[in-house]
């Protein structure tokens, strides 16, 4: 080999670095690492690291009864904590073939989308802390602390509330329990006014999300995402009116659609999503039966025949499939959850390519992203 | 020229309508507790961790250790044990171990006690830094309450929080040369 030989260095035309957002850090609300490969300001590639808070949820359901395990699925999102009980009860009465007594059902209509409204208050003062406006944080969690409040007078417990029982729910609603949630909603129609004016017209608010983070339809159903990110790019899917279950065939609601698919149109779907919960709680209150809230003649014990049995419901995230599979024993074979936020985050790679960071964190925001959803 | 006034006008119109908006709520009660001073007062329902019931007639647990509650617990952190007292035809507790590391406050326990032998405690206040203080002997705090000869103690929610001061060390002895 000649000296005169040269290796030609590699060129390089753009230096890019690593950022390294999280594990710890305010913008991604809980335990995900986002490697980011930036060019200047401007993202090439972004990749989630997930599994810190990796729990095996899935992995427990097969060493525990069917209901010892309800415990763990108000801990797999625990912003919505309503919903994640709901589908698991509501598959394994599928499977053992319990009849849930109609007042119920609507008692459970009312606590999810209750859960649902303080969800969104969450990520409505979360997502604008993300963006730096701290005020509007302090309304939403005066709002939320109502819901808790009077959830936690139902149930006992402020989030990770346990409720739902194979066949029913495990207290019936008391009188102040309706007036509560009656003046609650009565209140709420104001505020959602003030939102609007405090908030969503906002100028600086609107600079910051219209037209940032462009999601197409086609991208959300390539990744599975649901939810508000699929309705806020111009797909009207929401489980409650596509495969109607429990009783919201009865219910009067809109499911709003933004065609934009920007991150203001998935804010206004948000918003409108908790009017439209607020909807749905005054008509399941009017319609509310008298009766029993749970059935009678369910098995202490209890030994779904064997099967495949699945349940989705729509959680605040989107679509939340549980499925469960029974060899009749007390213990189940194997319980599966399909979270939505999974599925939400995993199209952030494509779609926060060329943005820039703080666009980039207001799109992370905008997917309503909790991270204990991902890992479960 | 025309576009950057108008840009100027928007944005201090939306500036002003959030001033008007925060100055609104500057007029109105403040939503806050302020918290070591004064205390809400728990919902009945509400979950914390669970105590022994004592039955008014005899002064003793109602609870005969039929363990229904260690089994229906998801996270094994009950422990009961039971004897039989000389004529008595049921078994009556001896022991009762809560181990509130574990515990997920789910309520099983309470659901599955066909005596209504446990109850939910008011008690919240309960940040220690001893694990040693999370291993609780229910039975015996029980029998503690009522060798005492007082009623039980009214739940943390009904009075004014109690501030446990940290014991004071001691101070150091001189040393005399």
């Amino acid at each position: 080999m000649s000296t005169s030989q040269v290796i030609p260095a590699p060129e390089q035309p753009h230096e890019t670095f690593v950022l390294n957002v999280g594990p710890q850090h305010p913008a991604t609300h809980g335990v995900l690492r986002l490697k980011l490969t930036m060019d200047g300001e401007y993202i090439t590639r972004a990749e989630p690291v997930c599994g810190y808070i990796h729990r095996m949820h899935e992995k427990m359901g097969e060493n525990r009864t069917w209901a010892q395990y309800l415990p763990n699925t108000g801990r797999i999102d625990y912003l919505a904590a309503m919903a994640y009980g709901h589908a698991y009860v509501a598959a394994v009465e599928r499977a053992a073939k319990i009849e849930v007594p109609p007042r119920a059902e609507y008692i459970r209509v009312i606590t999810t989308e209750l859960n649902r409204i303080s969800s969104h208050l969450v990520w409505f003062g979360a997502f604008l802390l993300d963006l730096g406006g701290f005020t509007p944080l302090l309304y939403a969690f005066d709002d939320r602390e109502k819901i808790l409040d009077l959830l936690e007078a139902l149930t006992g417990s402020r989030l990770t509330y346990c409720y739902y029982r194979f066949g029913g729910v495990c207290n019936d609603v008391d009188d102040d329990f309706i007036r509560g949630v009656r003046e609650f909603v009565a209140g709420m129609w104001p505020r959602m006014k003030f939102y609007r004016e405090l908030v969503t017209d906002n100028i600086i608010l609107r600079k910051r999300l219209i037209g940032i983070g462009v999601i197409s339809d086609e991208m959300c159903r390539k990744y599975g995402a649901t939810g508000p990110v699929i309705r806020g790019s111009g797909v009207g899917y929401d489980v409650r009116k596509m495969e109607p279950y429990s009783v919201y065939r009865d219910l009067d609601f809109d499911v709003p659609v933004f065609s934009e698919g920007d991150c203001m149109a998935r804010y206004l779907v948000r918003m409108e999503e908790m009017v439209q919960s607020l909807r749905i709680v005054e008509q399941a209150l009017d319609k509310l039966p008298a009766g029993p809230v749970m059935t009678s003649g369910v098995p202490r014990v209890l030994k779904p025949p064997a099967g495949d049995y699945c349940f989705a419901v729509e959680a605040a995230r989107g679509r939340l499939l549980v499925r469960i599979v029974s060899d009749n024993k007390e213990i189940p074979y194997r319980v599966r959850w399909r979270t939505p936020s999974f599925c939400n985050l995993s199209l952030f790679e494509e779609a926060s390519a060329g943005m820039m960071l703080p666009d980039a964190l207001a799109l992370l925001g905008s997917l309503d992203l909790v991270i204990p959803d991902i890992d479960r | 020229m025309k576009i950057s006034l108008k840009g100027i006008g928007t944005g201090f119109r939306s500036l002003m309508t959030g001033m008007r908006i925060t100055m609104g709520q500057f007029f109105k009660q403040p939503v806050t507790v302020h918290y070591p001073h004064e205390t809400l007062t728990m919902p009945p329902r509400f979950r914390g961790h669970i105590e022994l019931v004592r039955d008014p007639q005899t002064g003793r647990a109602i609870c005969y250790a039929c363990k229904a509650c260690e089994k229906s617990c998801p996270s094994d952190c009950i422990i009961v044990e039971g004897a039989k007292r000389e004529g008595e035809k049921r078994k009556s507790v001896t022991e009762f171990k809560l181990d509130f590391t574990k515990c997920s406050l789910c309520g099983s326990c309470v659901e599955a006690c066909k005596s209504n032998a446990i109850r939910f405690s008011k008690a919240y206040n309960l940040a220690s830094t001893n694990k040693d203080e999370f291993i609780m002997d229910l039975f015996q705090k029980l029998e503690a309450e009522g060798q005492g000869g007082e009623p039980p103690k009214p739940a943390a929610s009904e009075t004014a929080p109690t501030r446990t001061e940290p014991p004071k060390p001691e101070p150091p002895k001189e040393e005399v040369k």
